[in-house]
């Protein structure tokens, strides 16, 4: 028989078992238990079940140190290969808890789907307005409050946003709960607001990306033998240039509910200061990510999950660009068409939310939360020393 | 690969800890160096990619060691290993230059790339004695290599000493590579070859067949050719030729390098017979880590080299599994017939354990009364289906062989004479302090400290 079809239930079958296999050897060994939470939350299990499996795959950050480390990786004959393995798993994860549940067996994170969807956004919204504004006012200049409003009206803007918004989240939310109970029972008779709280450590500083101190592995050579934290400083440019990007909108919302002025806001204003950042702080994060992915040692990297990485790391790269060059271009004609593609791209990037890349942080805080609330469980269990 | 220069100051034979401090030391001290690693760049650093920690020395607490280590708890530790397995101390200069200078491991190593794992960490085994490099051995090789590689260390891999030649002037090497054979010259010469656990033929002549039954846990590069070199060139010989560091292992290993993976966690919880379907030895006797070893020595000298670790699904439950599958069977008879073992022997031999189990009782600390040979702790009576095995081999992490160095690392002849130019350095000379005995982590200590001495001496011996 041929084997050009694929059967996605073999290979599911394929990929846990191979994961699970990695893992047993990995806690027979356990040397690596100083890079992250991963080894330390498996040692506590004598066996891997497949719950086990969904939760230690997405408590990995993928900094690879462990594979670097190891002295069963290829050429081995054990041939241990853990970031790879659990990509696998982490990408199996995303797809068997997606909702609509009618997508779980359908959706393909290639990344192709990300940034046909954002693509789409942008013509469906440019067509809108093609159709329902004038082209003099469409490719006039504009200037003063409401600049905006005038190409695009603001009850479309919120509306439309608002509408992606709340299905994106609610989207996200029951992947999440599905997730959380995919992982098993979660341990009794934890003090939450002390998991809380280390899960908040781990997600603001990134410790399990830090190799322990060492950093992750990208590839051989170099000063460091091809660890360093670059790659953990760059997801961190991203992920508080994105918090800043927030900050903008909340303060700009502010603004227009609160003291009625309207976008768009002077250069040095609170808004475009803090959206400036952020956007300057995205393009540097996703640029720098995207450069060390393709420059990366190939072998502990599942190509089958890079697609939908590089589509995330461009969609959101476009979104910066674009509300950058809207800052800079507000003032000619160029501003309509600029508008209308970065509003365009970020519905996009929302909208996808829950069915690529970005699924990744939600699932990880909720792996992060169980083993924050193991450790808590423990340590009240364990006697004093 | 590039081509092995002629000529170098000093010529590090080995890749592994010692190899790599030597070489380290020999370049920082002046001289041109080049290392030979028998293995591919992907496998190399002998015996220490397997490795994960350093005995040190040390007065008080420190980040990456509790409590305190003081020299004279290190010496009586080492008096005690050594004075069990043979009656003869190890060499009192060596034991205490490896005592004072393990102290300054950590900090040489941390200078040199590699990272320790704090000793608060509740993730490592409880140790005041040892410090843990983080991400293991292998993390250890790669940060020194790339030190070594930074400092202009010439390092070539696939790389073979095959003969060593002392007669006329400077040393030399001839190294085998998969592009044929060179000789190259060289002013000193540091040997960290390791042992000779991976021939076979050598092991055979001091084991006979059981030989055939040992899995070896590292480098299939130990070849022993250099350590046989050096005696036939006159060094003298220190440890025995006869003895390995052995543990007990899953008998379906890969033949080599499978490290610390397949050792059996659980063989005092069940009962352990011969191929033959017979106890042999008290499974309770050892339930620490010293379990591990016990067990190695004792399956070594089971007939064919290879013994059953035996269990049911109640016993099953208290400890870590094989990464390898159990063989089970609902039966104990259809289990034996999976092991090739004779049924009826391995029914008797359970029958008569439970039966003295069942009548005679089990005391304090679960003490199995009335059983032969005894268990005298865990006993528990086989019961429960499925009943398991794991086959168990001698797993072979060294031979215990070396040749005779001075505080300088020379390498001394029979009449205590050094040979000029040469050094040694690891498991090559580890036996001067061991003797036969081992000590978890000082194999590395000794790397380390007698690395850096061979280093050290070689480059000046070189520049002289």
């Amino acid at each position: 028989m041929p084997c050009t079809e694929d059967h996605p239930e073999d290979i599911a079958a394929d990929i846990m078992a191979e994961a699970r296999r990695a893992l047993e050897i990995c806690n027979a060994c356990q040397y690596c238990n100083g890079y992250c939470a991963v080894f330390r939350t498996l040692k506590a299990r004598r066996q891997v079940g497949t719950a086990d499996l969904l939760f230690l795959a997405n408590l990995c950050h993928n900094c690879r140190s462990c594979y670097h480390a190891c002295q069963y990786a290829p050429p081995h004959a054990f041939g241990v290969n853990l970031p790879k393995s659990l990509s696998l798993v982490r990408q199996r994860s995303y797809r068997d808890h997606a909702w609509p549940p009618l997508l779980r067996r359908r959706l393909r994170y290639t990344g192709r789907a990300v940034v046909i969807a954002t693509l789409l956004a942008v013509e469906v919204l440019t067509l809108a307005a093609i159709l329902a504004v004038p082209a003099g006012t469409l490719l006039g200049r504009h200037s003063g409050p409401g600049a905006f409003y005038r190409v695009v009206p603001w009850e479309v803007m919120a509306g439309v946003a608002g509408i992606v918004m709340l299905w994106s989240l609610l989207a996200i939310a029951l992947s999440v709960a599905a997730f959380w109970r995919g992982m098993g029972p979660a341990p009794a008779g934890v003090s939450l607001p002390a998991a809380l709280r280390d899960t908040v450590l781990d997600v603001l500083t990134l410790r399990n990306l830090g190799g322990g101190g060492a950093g992750c592995y990208g590839r051989e050579g170099g000063r460091e033998g091809g660890l360093s934290q670059t790659r953990r400083r760059f997801h961190h440019a991203l992920f508080y240039s994105v918090a800043l990007c927030f900050a903008s909108t909340a303060v700009a919302t502010l603004y227009d509910h609160l003291f009625g002025w309207q976008a768009p806001y002077p250069v040095l204003s609170l808004p475009v200061l803090l959206g400036s950042l952020g956007g300057g702080g995205i393009m540097a994060g996703t640029a720098g990510l995207a450069l060390l992915k393709r420059r990366a040692d190939p072998v502990p990297v599942a190509a089958s999950v890079t697609g939908g990485d590089r589509a995330f790391l461009l969609v959101l790269f476009l979104a910066a660009a674009s509300g950058l060059a809207l800052l800079a271009l507000r003032g000619t004609a160029a501003m309509g068409p600029l508008l209308l593609t970065h509003l365009g791209i970020v519905l996009g990037v929302f909208a996808t939310l829950p069915y690529g890349k970005f699924l990744h942080a939600p699932f990880r805080v909720a792996a992060l939360l169980r083993a924050a609330m193991e450790r808590n469980a423990g340590s009240r269990t364990r006697p004093p020393a | 690969m590039t081509r092995v220069p002629r000529d170098c100051d000093v010529l590090v034979i080995g890749g592994g800890n010692a190899a790599l401090c030597a070489a380290i030391s020999a370049r920082r001290s002046g001289a041109a160096v080049t290392l030979l690693e028998g293995a591919p760049r992907a496998l190399r650093g002998g015996n220490a990619r397997h490795s994960r920690n350093f005995r040190v020395m040390h007065p008080g607490p420190t980040p990456w060691t509790r409590g305190s280590y003081p020299a004279e708890d290190y010496r009586s530790d080492l008096d005690a290993v050594t004075d069990a397995a043979t009656g003869a101390a190890a060499d009192g200069t060596l034991a205490r230059m490896l005592i004072a200078d393990s102290a300054g491991i950590i900090d040489w190593m941390g200078r040199n790339g590699v990272r320790f794992q704090s000793g608060a960490d509740d993730c490592l085994p409880h140790s005041r004695k040892t410090a843990f490099f983080l991400g293991g051995g292998k993390a250890l090789v790669n940060a020194l290599y790339t030190t070594a590689e930074g400092l202009g260390v010439a390092i070539h891999y696939d790389s073979e000493a095959c003969a060593l030649h002392l007669k006329d002037g400077l040393p030399s090497v001839t190294v085998g590579h998969p592009k044929g054979l060179q000789v190259v010259r060289a002013r000193a010469v540091v040997v960290a070859s390791g042992g000779f656990q991976a021939n076979r033929g050598w092991l055979r002549d001091e084991w006979g067949e059981a030989a055939d039954g040992f899995v070896i846990r590292g480098t299939p590069h130990a070849t022993g050719t250099m350590l046989k070199a050096l005696l036939a060139e006159g060094a003298q010989p220190v440890g025995a030729a006869g003895h390995c560091h052995m543990v007990a292992v899953d008998g379906r290993s890969p033949g080599f390098d499978a490290g610390i993976v397949t050792r059996l966690d659980g063989i005092p919880h069940g009962i352990v017979v011969n191929r033959d379907g017979r106890r042999f030895a008290d499974e309770g006797s050892h339930t620490g880590p010293t379990r591990f070893s016990v067990w190695g020595d004792r399956v070594a000298r089971c007939p064919g080299g290879v013994a059953f670790s035996i269990f049911d699904a109640a016993s099953e439950a208290r400890f870590r599994p094989s990464i390898f599958p159990a063989i089970r069977a609902d039966g104990i008879g259809e289990l034996a017939g999976k092991l090739g073992i004779d049924p009826a022997a391995l029914e008797a031999t359970v029958g008569s354990f439970n039966a003295a189990l069942g009548s005679g009782g089990i005391g304090a600390d679960g003490f199995a009364m009335g059983t032969e040979p005894p268990k005298t702790r865990l006993a528990a009576p086989l019961l429960v289906p499925p009943f398991g095995a794991y086959p168990v081999r001698a797993g072979v992490t060294s031979t215990c062989l070396g040749i005779r160095v001075d505080g300088k690392a020379r390498v001394l002849r029979d009449g205590g004479q050094p040979i000029c130019g040469v050094f040694a350095a690891g498991v090559i000379m580890a036996p001067n302090i061991l003797g036969r005995g081992y000590l978890a982590g000082s194999a590395m200590s000794i790397g380390a400290v007698f690395g850096r001495i061979a280093g050290r001496e070689a480059a000046a011996h070189a520049l002289h």
